[in-house]
């Protein structure tokens, strides 16, 4: 532990009180982007980080791919089309909405952050005349080149680009401050949302944000089964202190949730399981589609959905006959028959037929332009590749046309997990929302990966957009609300608890977050039965009740990562609450009861769950509940679709 | 008394380094803080939450003065082709 004196004024206590008419809580992707959209709209916005906003969230070193551009001028499917085929996918338990979103927009948002100085195309002409190009517009493809609509793009340039902008439009940033409560009209719980509280992660000082609108941007949760006290920076995929802030907050207000219930079995936690993503062979995501090949150099051969070996690498790249365009990317873990793209055979087909561990990936036999748009290009752009493994794997002598790359575990997460090492992946549950991306509280928005079953860096953006548009309009039509002192108080006295006991016989942040972690593990593993979650729920109250009070922070950054887990407490009680709600197995939300309650009434809805003065209170709507995509888009965004400034 | 962390993502180059706090200031995580000594390299005061993004060495100004590695267990392993068909051959 750091043992010099604090370096930074401790401001304890003190107050400063923001007034805005738009307030974006988290600066990542969607943060920007809506702060971006409500700037452009008159409005004046404040934006909180509790990171530095040029760099901050998952995408901020970067990202090398934008999945479901539908509208760039190369595409072949359309944004009804690539949307149905998510929702199909996941047997309808999917963001119709927000997906929709991302197909129609996302395509606008990539030409805005271009003009903003990110790079979205070979400017260099560094990739002539290859198959993934398209030389007019020299954008660059990935995965399905017949049907381009995922592009590969500088990623790195983006956030600082955005940053850029946020500044030129006279935005007001505020770095370094955790947003910590959502304050509402007269204190109430699901009143209307009036702002929110924040404390400053390095020197303690209390925030008081008061807005006409706010828009939730603090992606998902993390840390609730995987923890490492050793290395917490790496027991998840996302960054640190992105651990689901947003949703604990959203549940005190009383705001709706749903999908909670559903959780993978692990695909990514460097500290222990997994090696790092994008570092170790593989042949997905970033580097689709490397060759494979065993430990005797034989190379394992790709086939299309039928079972088809591709013998030509183009082949790769080409959907499968009689299909019209197959998906690949982030949101796409298990596909159906419909989107199935080309991959090698699987692991225990390739165990059977003789083939000897470990597997490499190998870039050597590719056509020289895959090789090196994997590597230096995809390997270099994506999050946590450019220092890591472009530069310090090149330093340290790897050549990608004479190397190969190990791969671990089993498949391409470069991992193996235990089934109840859980984690909130692959199209997680999250805040409802309806077609304005409003919550159910008033004033309140929500955007990015904080969304139910939502990922990706072109869908943060494009609904970060579209929640700034909708909350600017919200902004200029409501009048700003008084702040409710007795709530803030409350808050105050939250947050700074901590501080005033005794580090000899007390409970830190690691300690409390390993023991979540453990309780969620034993009591809301990967099959869950209703005795075992109620006990679960009993282990999570004690520790709210008992141990809280029991905790302490040396510092503001102690402080903020303590009450991280505070948050980290409440997301498990609303998954637990979530699993306790749904009384069946739903294999799309990866949901297994052991305990059969025969009731299928639940099968094909979503079940959305809020908080209401210490009562759940649930509802059924059907996974379609946002009826005809476009024509509903149509009907609440006339004024974007005729260019209207707002 | 010192305890070893459980790994050193960051290695300054103290020669070449002018303590400018760029990549202090980048760090979403705010792993570090400060040098009270002026124009020194920050200190990594909590190495085990660094998430290794990278974005501390994208931002400083003096190549060579920040590095980042991954925990031992995390550096992974690479082959020439042709010695692992040797290999595999023997
Ligand atoms: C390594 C990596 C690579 C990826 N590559 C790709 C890719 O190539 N293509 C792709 O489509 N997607 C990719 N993704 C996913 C994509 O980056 C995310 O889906 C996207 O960034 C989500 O945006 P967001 O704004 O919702 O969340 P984030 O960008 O994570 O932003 C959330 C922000 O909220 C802030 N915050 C959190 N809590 C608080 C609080 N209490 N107070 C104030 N601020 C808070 C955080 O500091 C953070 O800045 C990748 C993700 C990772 C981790
Ligand atoms: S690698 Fe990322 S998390 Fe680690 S110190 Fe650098 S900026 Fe911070
Ligand atoms: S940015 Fe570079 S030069 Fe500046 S303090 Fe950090 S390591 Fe030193």
């Amino acid at each position: 532990m750091y043992d010099n004196a604090w370096p930074y004024p401790l401001e304890y206590d003190r107050e400063e009180i923001i007034n805005a008419d738009v307030l974006v809580l988290g600066g990542g992707v969607a943060g920007c982007m809506a702060a971006i959209a409500a700037a452009r709209a008159g409005q004046k916005v404040l934006l909180v980080e509790k990171g530095a906003t040029k760099r901050s969230g998952a995408g901020g070193s970067g990202c090398d791919h934008w999945e479901s551009a539908a509208t760039n001028p190369c595409s072949k499917v359309t944004p009804e089309e690539l949307t149905q085929a998510m929702l199909h996918d996941n047997d309808g338990f999917n963001n119709g909405i927000s997906h929709y979103i991302e197909c129609r927009e996302g395509y606008d948002r990539l030409l805005d952050i271009e003009k903003m100085g990110g790079k979205i195309r070979d400017t260099e002409d560094e990739f002539v005349g290859a198959d993934f190009r398209d030389d007019e517009t020299k954008l660059m493809f990935a995965y399905d080149y017949e049907n381009k609509f995922t592009l590969r793009i500088w990623g790195t340039t983006f956030k600082p680009a955005m940053h850029k902008e946020l500044r030129r439009l006279g935005v007001q940033i505020l770095d370094r401050v955790m947003v910590t409560s959502l304050l509402t009209e007269k204190g109430a719980q699901g009143g209307r949302c009036v702002g929110a509280t924040g404390i400053h992660t390095r020197t303690g000082k209390f925030y008081i944000f008061n807005a006409k609108s706010s828009i939730i941007c603090m992606s998902r949760p993390a840390r609730v089964w995987l923890f490492s006290a050793e290395l917490p920076g790496l027991c998840e995929f996302r960054p640190t202190q992105c651990i689901g802030d947003g949703h604990a907050m959203g549940w005190r207000a009383g705001a709706e949730f749903t999908m909670m219930e559903k959780s993978v079995r692990a695909e990514f936690s460097a500290s222990g399981r997994s090696y790092p993503p994008y570092g170790a062979g593989n042949n997905h995501n970033t580097w689709y589609a490397a060759s494979i090949i065993d430990s005797r150099g034989k190379e394992i051969p790709y086939a299309d959905r039928d079972g088809n070996i591709l013998n030509d690498v183009k082949d790769r790249f080409r959907p499968a006959k009689g299909q019209k365009f197959f998906m690949k990317g982030g949101g796409i873990d298990f596909p159906k028959y419909e989107i199935e793209g080309p991959e090698t055979l699987s692991f225990s087909k390739m165990m059977e037929e003789g083939y000897k561990l470990p597997f490499y990936a190998d870039l050597t036999t590719l056509p020289e332009e895959e090789r090196r748009v994997i590597w230096g290009m995809m390997v270099g752009q994506e999050g946590k590749t450019n220092v890591p493994i472009y530069r310090n794997y090149t330093k340290e002598g790897f050549d990608p046309a004479k190397h190969v790359l190990q791969c671990y575990g089993t498949g391409w997460t470069s991992a193996s997990f235990l089934p109840q090492e859980r984690q909130l992946f692959g199209l997680p549950g999250g805040f409802f929302n309806d077609w304005t991306l409003s919550t159910n509280i008033q004033g309140l928005y929500v955007a990015g990966d904080a969304l139910y079953a939502s990922d990706c860096y072109g869908h943060a953006a494009a609904t970060g957009y579209y929640a700034g548009r909708h909350a600017a309009k919200y902004a200029l039509s409501n009048d700003l609300l008084q702040w409710d002192r007795q709530q803030v108080d409350k808050e105050k006295v939250r947050v700074y608890a901590p501080l005033k006991n005794d580090p000899h016989s007390s409970i830190g942040w690691k300690e409390l977050n390993m023991a979540i972690a453990k309780t969620m593990q034993n009591y809301c593993g990967e099959v869950k039965y209703d005795d075992l979650l109620k006990v679960g729920l009993v282990r999570l109250k004690e520790y709210e009740e008992n141990i809280i009070p029991q905790t302490f922070a040396y510092n503001p950054h102690e402080l903020v990562r303590l009450l991280e887990v505070f948050d980290i407490l409440t997301v498990s009680q609303i998954i637990i609450e979530a699993s306790l709600a749904r009384k069946i197995s739903v294999d799309a939300l990866y949901f297994k009861r052991g305990d059969a309650i025969e009731d299928e009434s639940s099968k094909d809805k979503l079940i959305v769950i809020k908080q209401h003065e210490g009562e759940i209170i649930k509802r059924e709507v059907s996974v379609d509940f946002f009826g005809d995509l476009k024509e509903n888009y149509e009907k609440y965004n006339q004024d974007y679709i005729r260019g209207d400034r707002s | 008394m010192k305890e070893m962390p459980a790994a050193n993502p960051i290695i300054f180059d103290k020669s070449k380094c002018m303590g400018c706090n760029r990549c202090m200031e980048i760090c979403q995580v705010d792993i570090f803080l400060p040098n009270p000594e002026k124009g020194k390299p920050p200190i990594v005061a909590y190495p085990g939450e660094c998430w290794y993004c990278g974005c501390c060495v994208m931002e400083c100004p003096v190549e060579g003065a920040i590095e980042l590695q991954h925990p031992l267990m995390n550096r992974v392993h690479w082959i020439e082709k042709r010695l692992l068909i040797e290999q595999g051959n023997e």
